[in-house]
């Protein structure tokens, strides 16, 4: 049997990126103890590519702007489909946990008045993304980790989960292991808060780093929790094309926010086809109003009256509309379309997009400030995730909570730019509250079974011990073809079936992988271990993709090319049921009638 | 294709460690994370590095390339001749681990001793762009740890017990100019940071892959802070005659 080292909190937080540092940080305040278990180094989680902005409605910009705008731009972008109570505490509470973070040192930039300053992004209807030029998810997460550090949170780095335990139902702690020199560990707690991100390592072309491969939903679905709504995958319009080792890699919504725009190979603005009739009245009518509406922003005029330009329509449409313009051949060389900041003066797009302007011109050889970008779509978030309690971000799971991209309902079929961000630190927070109720309730402390130590360390030590086993780089190859050609961004029922035949192929070349060398900071080692999550996470993802039979928000059908809204009431779950993966339809909770309004009494738009 | 060679550092300590030799084919564009990666996706997949994003934002694949300390994921194949052999090694001022990792906790636990931010109980939060230009460029920083790779004092003299070095200095420089911090760090820089140290050749301001003028901006700053507090004639008869300064 195999040492390991033992630590005891009364709440384990898996995950130190915006969401798992903001819910240690509440635990930690109120009096707990707290472990907080890092997969790479402290503050270099996924939170720090966040670029654009974190949405509030602190309307310092717009006056007009407040939750109730803000919830209603969530919903609309999230086609209805989101959980309407997360929505709404999403919306309330942004302002207040914003503010939070300047208080604890953040430095955003300021409007001339003093404030925070709040730019343009697509689907709001007002400038409210409080943002530190393109850099923004960097201040958010050095402002916590530094929180953090000072307020006696036991940091774990370079720690992996691999096991949540259990006291029957309950929680009682994880079982991982340490990269550094392979050692094992076992942390006992009243309470585990997920808090992983997401699963964008399955696909070839990403935003996402190494760290994206569905930790959380795998932990969560092994210990009895329920995945919601994984047919909603996130590809961000704009990542790069070219060069082939930078593609994939994020430009910012911040481009199109600051007056980017988008142009076939042809000159043709294209967007201004490709908005859906239900919100093409909140977009500028035609190139002479964008303009304006430009004109009013590089003024730094606070409200204008014009509205907002084409490019800044909600993600899921941007991409299917640059998707569609490459494929039906008014693509740029590399296989993208051009986005134009460049007719801009110089010195103002390099101090608002400067690390675009540096990722540009040292690994692509590309002066943003003199000729257009080339950029195409990016697998870059998964709305769906791991059903929580709005209120207190538990999972049916007692003592498991979830909190950030990892969980699911917040965003519902799309998700809106800036709400990620401010998703993390209101959910964080949230989440933090209710493991601390949940631990107090609690009566005696569960108890940690043996049998479940030893599964745990056979599953890892296993890839050792086969001789003639695969590659598990091949493996995730295979993974990234079969993800980008049958469950990429337009789905069809017979692609579905044959991607889900391929994943149960995979399955069983997984049970053959294996690896060299020695448990000292092994990345091949490692990865066995990841490509479980992976595969569980994907198959989820495939599996819902057929179920919804329909187009909505992310999730686009070319059998089903419309949005049926007699779909539009039910959530998609899977969950663990044996070996299997069982798949439900689960009604959506009503919304109350006062919020129901806000939709009726919808006022023109104008940003 | 054109093939590159690199010699990568192997091993978990340098007297067994040895450079290996790998080809690897150079596509347009590639850098030397890219190389990495395919070395461990074809040929072994135990290569230990650190990485994240990729895009030169996380500051996790820090690494000496030809001697010199910089990220991988911003380092060029195509800055290099084609006949060039392309070397690429841990940084030295860390403890190994494995291959191009290193034990980096050494400036997490530097991080904890700074006096966090400490706004006035009453502040208001009205501050003006003009006065935070500064301290925004001190917050750019990624901490990839080059700067304290390079610098002298603990790469060469390993002082890590006496000086917190340039990222620290940075992170320090970002309190002290905040408009709205109330604390005083200039004694505990004198005494515990090390300030006096640095002899400013600015060998970390050359490395900063986010072009922080660590030097100029923070570090010089800084000393003259405490030479202020500190060695001023006239300041130290005032405190004599008036008391401590408050900030």
């Amino acid at each position: 049997m195999a040492n390991y080292e033992i630590h005891e909190h009364d709440i384990l937080v898996i995950g130190a990126g915006g969401a798992g540092l903001r819910a240690a940080i509440e635990a930690s305040a109120k009096g707990v103890s707290v472990g907080l278990v890092c997969k790479s180094l402290l503050g270099k989680a996924h939170t720090v590519m966040a670029e654009g902005g974190i949405a509030a409605a602190l309307a310092n910009v717009d006056s007009r702007d407040n939750w109730e705008v803000h919830f209603r731009d969530t919903m609309i972008g999230g086609k209805m489909l989101n959980n309407w109570r997360m929505a709404q505490i999403h919306a309330q509470e942004a302002p207040e946990c914003v503010r939070e973070l300047e208080q604890w040192g953040a430095v955003f930039d300021r409007t001339k008045e003093g404030k925070i300053l709040q730019r343009a992004f697509g689907g709001h209807t007002y400038k409210r993304l409080c943002h530190v030029g393109d850099r923004t998810g960097l201040e958010l997460i050095r402002t916590l980790q530094d929180k953090g550090v000072h307020q006696g949170i036991d940091v774990y780095m370079e720690c992996t989960v691999t096991k949540i335990l259990k006291d029957g139902d309950k929680v009682s702690g994880a079982f991982g292991y340490f990269r550094e020199d392979g050692r094992y560990v076992l942390f006992k707690a009243k309470a585990i808060i997920l808090a992983t991100g997401g699963v964008g390592r399955s696909y070839l072309v990403t935003s996402n780093s190494w760290e994206y491969t569905g930790d959380g939903h795998a932990l969560a679905y092994d210990a009895g929790a329920d995945l919601i709504d994984m047919e909603f995958v996130q590809f961000h319009p704009t990542g790069m094309v070219w060069p082939p080792g930078v593609r994939g890699i994020l430009v910012t919504e911040a481009v199109r926010g600051e007056g980017g725009i988008l142009r076939n190979s042809k000159g043709e603005r294209f967007m201004f086809k490709y908005l859906p009739e239900a919100t093409r009245a909140d977009y500028a009518a035609d190139e002479t109003e964008a303009k304006k509406w430009l004109e009013d922003t590089l003024s730094g005029r606070l409200k204008t009256e014009y509205k907002r330009p084409p490019e800044l329509s909600t993600r899921d449409n941007v991409a299917r509309a640059i998707y569609t313009e490459v494929k039906e051949g008014r693509g740029t060389e590399h296989g993208g379309v051009y986005l134009d900041i460049s007719y801009q003066n110089a010195e103002r797009v390099k101090k608002k997009l400067p690390s675009m302007y540096h990722q540009f011109k040292e690994l692509a050889d590309v002066d943003i400030t003199q000729t257009p970008m080339e950029v195409g779509p990016t697998m870059h978030y998964i709305m769906g995730g791991i059903r929580v309690n709005a209120d207190t971000a538990e999972t049916r799971v007692p003592g498991l909570f979830a909190a950030g991209e990892c969980s699911g309902g917040m965003h519902g079929s799309n998700r809106l730019g800036g709400n990620s961000l401010s998703d993390l630190i209101v959910f964080g927070r949230r989440a933090g509250r209710g493991a601390v109720d949940y631990t107090h309730k609690l009566g005696s402390a569960p108890q940690i079974s043996e049998s479940q130590i030893t599964e745990a360390i056979e599953e890892l030590e296993i890839p050792f011990k086969r001789q003639d086993g695969i590659n598990p780089n091949d493996l995730v190859k295979e993974l990234h073809t079969i993800m980008g050609t049958y469950v990429g961004i337009f789905r069809e029922e017979k692609d579905l079936q044959t991607g889900i035949e391929k994943l149960e192929e995979l399955k069983k070349k997984f049970k053959l992988v294996k690896a060299n060398g020695t448990k000292v900071f092994n990345p091949g080692w490692h990865l066995c271990r990841d490509l479980k999550n992976m595969l569980i996470s994907s198959e989820a993802i495939a599996r819902s993709a057929l179920s919804r039979k329909e187009s909505r928000g992310a999730h686009s059908r070319l059998d089903y090319p419309k949005t049926d809204d007699s779909l539009g009431n039910e959530n998609t779950s899977v969950s663990k049921d044996g070996e299997t993966m069982k798949l439900e339809k689960t009604p959506l909770n009503k919304m109350p009638d006062d919020l129901k309004e806000l939709f009726a009494k919808k006022e023109p738009a104008h940003a | 294709m054109r093939e590159a060679t690199l010699k990568v550092f192997r091993g978990t300590d340098y007297e067994t460690g040895e450079f290996k030799t790998y080809k690897v084919p150079v596509e347009d564009g590639m850098v030397v994370l890219d190389a990495i990666h395919y070395i461990q996706k074809e040929i072994d997949p135990d290569v230990a590095v650190r990485w994240n994003c990729k895009a030169a934002k996380c500051g996790s694949c820090s690494a000496e390339v030809n001697g010199k300390p910089a990220l991988m994921c911003k380092t060029r194949m195509d800055h290099f001749a084609s006949d060039t052999e392309i070397q690429v090694q841990p940084l030295k001022t860390f403890p190994l681990v494995k291959d191009l990792v290193t034990n980096v906790a050494w400036n997490y636990e530097v991080n904890k001793k700074i006096t966090p931010f400490t706004p006035a109980k009453d502040a208001d939060w009205t501050f003006f762009q003009e006065d935070i230009e500064r301290v925004q460029e001190f917050r750019k920083c990624i901490e990839c740890f080059l700067c304290q790779d390079v610098c002298h004092v603990l790469r060469d003299h390993n002082r890590k017990d006496a000086f917190i070095g340039p990222r620290f200095l940075v992170r320090t420089a970002g309190l002290e100019m905040h408009p709205l911090d109330k604390a005083n760090r200039i004694e505990s820089l004198k005494d515990h940071g090390g300030i006096g140290f640095c002899n400013i050749t600015k060998c970390c301001t050359e490395v900063c892959p986010e072009d922080i003028h660590i030097t100029d901006n923070a570090i010089i700053p800084l000393k003259e802070r405490v030479v202020d507090e500190f060695y001023d004639p006239v300041m130290m008869l005032l405190k004599k005659i008036f008391g401590k300064k408050q900030k």
